[in-house]
């Protein structure tokens, strides 16, 4: 029980005056960065890094924890009101929250997402608090093979139930793994697909770029092409009534989507290759394929924008892990966290624990005390998010154009990169119209960068023998899951032309 | 190739061991740490740029920044480089040092190409600043159509260089450099070491070894120097040549065992771990922690940057993270910069060309 007094300790220090102020400032800050489409939780951490130096080093890391936090919760808002995702994080919040908001229900996708965000941080809080010290053993269990298990499975998720159009789908992630090869090659040290030697290609394709030109431009065109400007929607309740009642209606429909993200989401996390992004993606997929009503993702089902919230927040706590007990950062923000903490005279590492426990207990305390912040700051200012959704789409549109161009830009620093958004922006807009899924092409692009260098790692591990992936102990069961699911449309489609057949 | 031992007359430091028994190799590389000249007039140096700095940051005064100024990381965020440039820029803004903020952004892509065409064609070249590694020389060798020639960049502030040390797991029951020499010839090619991406500072040292010692190691590169330790830990790999700051988390937790440094002496924090020099072999490699600017930079806003830097430089909170950090400190004025970027171009050019052999 001695984790308990730690626990009650650590709350304490994240409760000290200085400490909760900054957590209350940091949530608010965080939450309108990760609103910010394009600004995610890495450039709000990087660019108030500096700040810390003037603050004690629990107080300084407890402050950059609430940013990261706030920019979870706020990366849905832009997901849910404007479709364009506030964070890279926050992508596939866009595929059903924006329907929903369409729908006239906003609000409903936001308290969703912030329910959710709040389970998803609570529950990973509390297993961090438990199993630190094991789950990182977990992670360094987890070499290339079994990384690449984990994104074969990733992959067979969106491929099992990418809806009823498989070649489509199987079109959509090819598409975005093409993408994601371009750039420099870290395994042969060789530059690829560099296209007509247009240097900017070097850096390959950001995942952040993507997401604006498909969600952001793409689906304002969309939205301009399917009504004509002239969309209605309904005025959403903003009464506190309204916000109770949508509460509860995100209760019910979506407990299901936010247990698996806040549990998948944290898994994810803790291991240093991926992170929140591929966490919320694998939340989204696994939610999908385990409902009854998968039909309904994408066309806005509360679960489908809870599990992926859950997941981001969960997988947000989850990528401290490795960060503080391993010294390896489980995402890009954990990364500056982690360069801030050498800053601050900290060595990471697997005595920080033993070395360094009031920090560290200090830190805990404060992400529960965080997540409660952001989850009531987040429900106050839904009103105020939803209301901008009553301007009349004609003026929404060049705001939305404007706030992907400046996002775009904001994230990158790189004219090459707004021209990428808008190339990506009209080519998202014609796969719809031909009616190609798109998040999987989404999924192929963050994952891509993943999977492809756990593969030829392992591959040079085994010296070219795939059964590599299967006699591993982690590796094994995984792949084979992952097949199977893979698999089992193609099942399905010969079970049904057999019945066809003799009846 | 060169056989005159004359050219490193300097190498009396270690004593008879860099005798004829050296390649041609390690005798062009010998050029590289020739450096290591300095090393004994380091101390000189280093009190030399003390007295220096007074006039230089009075001088600089001339000339102020006018604009944010552009502070570009020559790779990802999380890695050796990113936590120096964060470093540096929380020290000076915490102590009021520049008028205009430094803004880091990190341009890692292309290892480090982007950001070197970014500081090629910068239209202003007087708040263009840029922190390095050692891919500021092999990108540009690798990559020949990028069209860098980085002579013509603007040398500031040599913060420091990063030494590569030779680490295995405590489970392995390996504890110096000749059980593992010996381990891997056993395995005969099944050996397994990771390090960072082909062409990369890892692989050249790893290269290096090999062949001085006639290894058969399988290279597994990853995208950077953490995951690399982390797949130690795991023990996914069998050794790897990360650098202090990277592994000293699990050295400390006792999980990793160095066995050998790749310095030119003895580090302060391992003072029972040989250098690769004791073993006979004039082979030292370090990553080089700098500061340069655009070509093109100004001579009045290369000495405001000098005189900045080197504040930071000899402040306390640097001086702290060295030690802590196990950087050695290697500090050059401008001409002895150029002369060093030289050397080292030289250099890695031969150890690519055998890389790529």
């Amino acid at each position: 029980m001695e984790v308990f007094s730690f626990l009650v300790s650590g709350i304490f220090t994240a409760l000290e005056p200085i400490n909760l102020g900054l957590i209350l400032v940091g949530v608010t800050v965080g939450l309108f960065i990760g609103a910010m489409p394009g600004l995610g939780s890495v450039n709000g951490v990087a660019i108030l890094l500096p700040i810390t130096f003037l603050v004690p080093p629990a107080s300084a890391i407890i402050f950059l924890a609430a940013i990261y936090y706030g920019a979870m919760y706020g990366g849905a808002i832009s997901s849910v009101t404007l479709g364009i995702p506030g964070a890279s994080t926050a992508v596939a919040t866009t595929f059903d929250g924006r329907p929903l908001a369409l729908q006239g229900r906003a609000s409903l996708a936001l308290v969703t997402a912030a329910l959710a965000s709040f389970v998803g941080g609570t529950v990973a809080t509390i297993f961090f608090t438990l199993f630190a010290p094991l789950l990182a053993t977990v992670a360094l269990n987890f070499g290339p093979p079994e990384i690449f298990a984990l994104m074969l499975l990733a992959f067979a998720t969106f491929v099992g139930l990418g809806g009823d159009d498989i070649p489509k789908t199987i079109f959509s992630i090819c598409f975005g793994l093409v993408l994601a090869t371009v750039g420099f090659d870290t395994i042969s040290g060789e530059p690829r697909l560099v296209l007509f030697d247009i240097q900017g290609f070097l850096r390959g394709i950001g995942f952040i770029v993507l997401a604006i030109g498909v969600y952001g431009i793409g689906e304002m065109l969309w939205t301009i092409e399917q009504t004509r400007g002239e969309i209605t929607t309904t005025n959403p309740k903003m009464t506190a009534k309204g916000l109770a009642s949508d509460a509860k209606e995100a209760v019910r429909r979506g407990w299901k989507g936010t247990w698996i993200g806040s549990i998948l989401g944290f898994f994810v996390g803790v291991l240093p290759a991926a992170g929140a992004t591929p966490g919320s993606l694998m939340s989204y997929g696994v939610a999908k394929m385990v409902s009854r009503t998968p039909q309904e993702y994408g066309r806005g089902s509360p679960d489908g924008v809870a599990a992926p919230e859950a997941a981001n927040n969960s997988a947000s706590t989850g990528s401290m892990l490795p960060m503080l007990t391993l010294g390896i950062p489980g995402s890009p923000t954990t990364a500056i966290l982690l360069g801030g903490m050498v800053i601050w005279g900290l060595t990471p590492g697997p005595r920080l624990f033993l070395d360094e426990s009031e920090f560290v207990w200090g830190l805990i305390g404060s992400f529960y005390i965080s997540n409660l912040a952001a989850v009531l700051i987040n429900l106050a200012f839904i009103p105020l998010f939803v209301w901008m959704l009553r301007m009349p789409f004609t003026i929404l549109a060049p705001l939305i154009f404007v706030l992907s161009i400046v996002g775009g830009f904001a994230a990158t620093r790189s004219m090459h990169d707004l021209w990428l958004i808008v190339i990506f922006g009209l080519g998202a807009f014609f796969m719809r119209k031909f009616d190609y899924p798109l998040a999987p092409a989404v999924l192929a692009i963050v994952l891509g960068p993943i999977a492809e260098p756990t593969l030829r790692q392992s591959l040079l591990l085994s010296s070219g023998d795939p059964m590599i992936f299967f006699t591993r102990p982690i590796a094994g069961p995984i792949t084979v899951i992952a097949i199977i699911l893979i698999l089992l449309p193609a099942f399905k489609l010969l079970r049904r032309r057999r019945s066809v057949a003799s009846g | 190739m060169n056989e005159t031992g004359g050219r490193s007359p300097e190498g009396d430091e270690d004593g008879a061991k860099s005798a004829n028994n050296t390649s041609a190799t390690a005798d062009i590389l010998r050029e590289e740490y020739t450096m290591k000249l300095t090393k004994r007039s380091f101390l000189g140096l280093a009190l030399g740029s003390t007295l220096a700095t007074l006039p230089i940051s009075a001088f600089a005064q001339d000339w102020q920044p006018t604009r944010p100024i552009d502070f570009t990381i020559m790779a990802g965020s999380g890695g050796g480089a990113d936590q120096i440039a964060r470093f540096v820029q929380s020290v000076v803004e915490a102590n009021d040092m520049t008028n205009r903020p430094l803004i880091p952004t990190n341009r890692g892509g292309g290892s480090g190409a982007e950001a070197l065409l970014h500081l090629n064609d910068a239209r202003d070249p007087d708040h263009t600043l840029m922190v390095t590694l050692n891919s500021f020389y092999t990108t540009p060798i690798r990559q020949e159509g990028l069209g860098i020639d980085i002579e013509a960049f603007t040398p500031i502030t040599m913060m420091g260089v990063d030494p590569f040390v030779l680490w295995v797991h405590k489970d392995s029951g390996i504890t110096t450099f000749e059980q593992f020499i010996e381990t891997v010839r056993e395995m005969d090619g099944e050996y397994v070491m990771g390090g960072t991406g082909s062409g990369q500072e890892d692989s050249i040292v790893i290269a290096y070894m090999s062949g001085a010692y006639d290894l058969d190691i399988k290279y597994i590169p990853y995208d950077g120097g953490g995951a690399v330790a982390k797949d130690l830990a795991g023990q996914q790999i069998m050794a790897t040549v990360n650098n202090p700051a990277e592994a000293k988390g699990f050295y400390e937790a006792g999980d990793f065992v160095p066995l050998l440094a790749f310095s030119d002496e003895r580090m302060d924090a391992y003072p029972d771990v040989p250098t690769m020099k004791e073993k006979g072999h004039d082979f030292s490699y370090y990553n080089q922690r700098a500061i340069v600017g655009a070509p093109g930079m100004s001579d009045e806003a290369a000495a405001y940057y000098r005189g900045i830097f080197s504040d930071v430089y000899e402040g306390a909170d640097w001086q702290a993270y060295l030690v802590s950090e196990s950087l050695s400190p290697l500090p050059m004025d401008e001409a002895e910069t150029r002369a060093y970027w030289a050397t080292q171009v030289a250099n890695h050019r031969q150890l690519l060309s055998e890389i790529d052999g």
